[in-house]
């Protein structure tokens, strides 16, 4: 009896705590586009209005997020896949490509979409694709579909389909949300009246390494999306922070203060092989691992002031990497390993930067002054990052040639330590 | 005292407990956990954390909660960009350490702070750069290592909100905690 009286106000409490946090949607707001964009036609799905929202409604607004597209108006028409479109008519119109489709009924409420994807110039087919859902999966359906288009139309792959990690602090209230690459679909992993920072992905997608101060200082967790269950990985005496997954998700970077000042660390997944991987008389941090697994990118102040570096996971061949400026921080591999965003400090203005590892020349890419936090998705094409506008935190992202500008934001909250999922498998 | 410490403990199991129910959701997404610190109900810290020390009315602890007594100052502050303890709170310093070295029992935790300027991370380091000096300035006066801890708050939990001078002076600062306070 008193069992069952704690479970039910276990649920509620538990349920109260729950639908408090379902409503911190980021809305996105594009404020700069790319200098080439790809004119592109999506035509509307034959079939679709059986859904709760069209499909291809999702499939322009991704394309068209993105910066990368230009999409050409295609009217009210609905096109459907089982035919060969008019793409000369497209091609006049100015379309490069065209995407037509439709949506079959199945049985048990699926839905089977197939769609097509043209080169109005050559008059080819660049690729066909069928895909089932239910008729909740509209959402996810269109971001699989934008990303096959953008694809088969830059050569790199799309990231519609992907997650973002980020923390939302509402008054006291401190929420660690994941919700679509989108900002849709927003739903809170921890909520906390202590702060959480550094939010880091696994690279399978499944969990989130994070600090969280509520045990009265920063320690070190691993959260399981699926589960909830999480797990610590470092809470030695003294500080534990800045969390980075090596690539094959074994083995985690860390900065523990247990020997003195903050100095990186090596530990496994579940907390056990702590390895010191550097030492410094000053302070080593934010570690990052590239994805090829040969370096570790951080910050050190061993010189004077803070600056780039790199070390080996097994700790050897440290190098500097950054030698301009007073204040050069939080170095971030592209996933290609080529370039590296940080944030870079002049004349008071914090911003992001990325350096081009081969020349190691360094370009500034945002027009905002409190940046912090980037974060590439997982294509390397875009760089989220945290800044502050009008007092507030924001989320914003810039393309890795400055040019596509976004800005995320969440009303009446401050949102910042972004961390962009990687590729769904 | 027993009541109260009983509805702590129920109090915390409700909470935690959030932590293995996984939400149900449609769209398959995170589960929520919830960590209410245990701040949620307050408690006495002296019964709830030092087991036979209310034996006394004389209570070493008692002084702590004392607003009059000298020990009630817990904050050391620093200067811009630096992790020098200033002579000014030398006197603060040697009156703490007399104090942990008095009551062997008691344990100390001093968070450190930086101002919000800058790297998340960079600056919980340079909080724990302040946290240390003073633990330093406390074992030097004989206060065994392993009765303090100093740990860092970095930018997270300003004291003061604005972004002026004088706030990040108020934030670049380490202070201390005592048994029972955190």
């Amino acid at each position: 009896m008193k069992h069952t009286l704690l479970a039910k106000t276990l649920f509620l409490v538990c349920w109260l705590l729950a639908s408090l946090a379902a409503h911190a949607q980021l809305a996105i707001e594009i404020t700069g586009a790319g200098a080439n964009r790809i004119p592109v036609a999506i035509a509307r799905f034959a079939g679709e209005n059986a859904l709760p929202a069209a499909v291809s409604d999702v499939v322009r607004s991704d394309l068209l997020r993105s910066g990368l597209f230009n999409l050409i108006e295609t009217g009210p028409q609905a096109i459907g896949e089982d035919s060969l479109p008019d793409l000369t008519n497209f091609r006049i119109r100015g379309a490069d490509a065209m995407l037509v489709g439709s949506v079959t009924e199945l049985e048990g409420k699926r839905f089977e979409v197939r769609f097509r994807l043209f080169d109005t110039q050559r008059q080819t087919e660049l690729g066909a694709l069928a895909l089932r859902m239910s008729a909740t999966q509209h959402r996810a359906t269109g971001h699989r579909i934008a990303d096959f288009v953008y694809e088969k139309l830059t050569g790199l792959p799309g990231v519609f389909s992907t997650r973002i990690a980020y923390v939302v602090k509402t008054g006291k209230r401190y929420r660690l949300q994941i919700a679509d690459a989108d900002g849709e679909n927003p739903q809170t992993a921890l909520a906390s009246l202590e702060p959480i920072i550094s939010p880091a992905w696994s690279p399978d997608g499944s969990k989130l390494a994070y600090v969280s101060f509520e045990a009265k200082k920063p320690v070190v967790y691993i959260h399981s999306l699926a589960t909830g269950l999480r797990s610590v990985v470092a809470n030695f005496k003294g500080s534990n922070s800045a969390p980075a997954w090596s690539p094959d998700g074994e083995r985690l970077a860390v900065v523990l203060t247990k020997d003195g000042q903050s100095q990186l660390y090596t530990v496994n997944a579940d907390g056990s092989g702590v390895r010191r991987i550097a030492s410094s008389s000053g302070i080593d941090t934010e570690p990052s691992w590239s994805s090829d697994g040969q370096w570790i990118y951080f910050t050190s102040d061993r010189g004077g002031s803070p600056q780039l570096y790199r070390v080996a996971p097994d700790a050897s061949n440290l190098q500097r990497i950054s030698f301009s400026g007073s204040y050069n921080v939080t170095p971030r591999p592209s996933p290609d390993n080529r370039s590296l965003a940080f944030v870079t400090r002049s004349d008071g203005r914090f911003q992001i930067a990325v350096m081009d590892l081969a020349s190691r020349q360094v370009t500034i890419l945002t027009d905002t002054e409190r940046d912090e936090s980037p974060s590439f998705a997982p294509n390397g094409r875009m760089i989220l990052y945290a800044t502050e506008i009008g007092g507030r935190g924001v989320l914003a992202a810039v393309s890795s040639d400055g040019r596509v500008k976004q800005k995320l934001t969440v009303q009446e909250a401050d949102v910042r330590e972004p961390a962009w999922g990687p590729l769904s498998r | 005292m027993r009541k109260l410490l009983a509805v702590t403990a129920l109090a915390s199991a409700l909470l935690a407990g959030c932590g293995s129910t996984p939400m149900s959701s449609d769209q398959a997404g995170a589960s929520v956990e919830d960590r209410n610190a245990t701040s949620t109900v307050q408690t006495p810290p002296v019964q709830t954390v030092t087991p036979g020390a209310d034996g006394g009315s004389l209570s070493p602890l008692a002084e702590l909660q004392n607003p009059d007594s000298p020990l009630s100052r817990r904050s050391v502050y620093f200067d811009f960009d630096s992790f020098v303890l200033r002579q000014e709170f030398q006197p603060l310093v040697e009156l703490h350490a007399r104090f942990l070295l008095a009551n062997a029992s008691v344990r100390m935790l001093i968070q450190g702070n930086a101002d919000e300027r800058g790297s998340r991370e960079y600056n919980l380091a340079l909080g724990q750069k302040r946290a240390d000096a003073l633990r330093r300035g406390l074992t030097l006066l004989g206060v065994p290592e392993d009765q303090i801890e100093s740990v860092s708050l970095g930018e997270e939990k300003p004291r003061c909100i604005d972004s002026s001078e004088d706030c990040w002076a108020e934030n670049r600062r380490a202070d201390m905690l005592y048994s029972g306070e955190f």
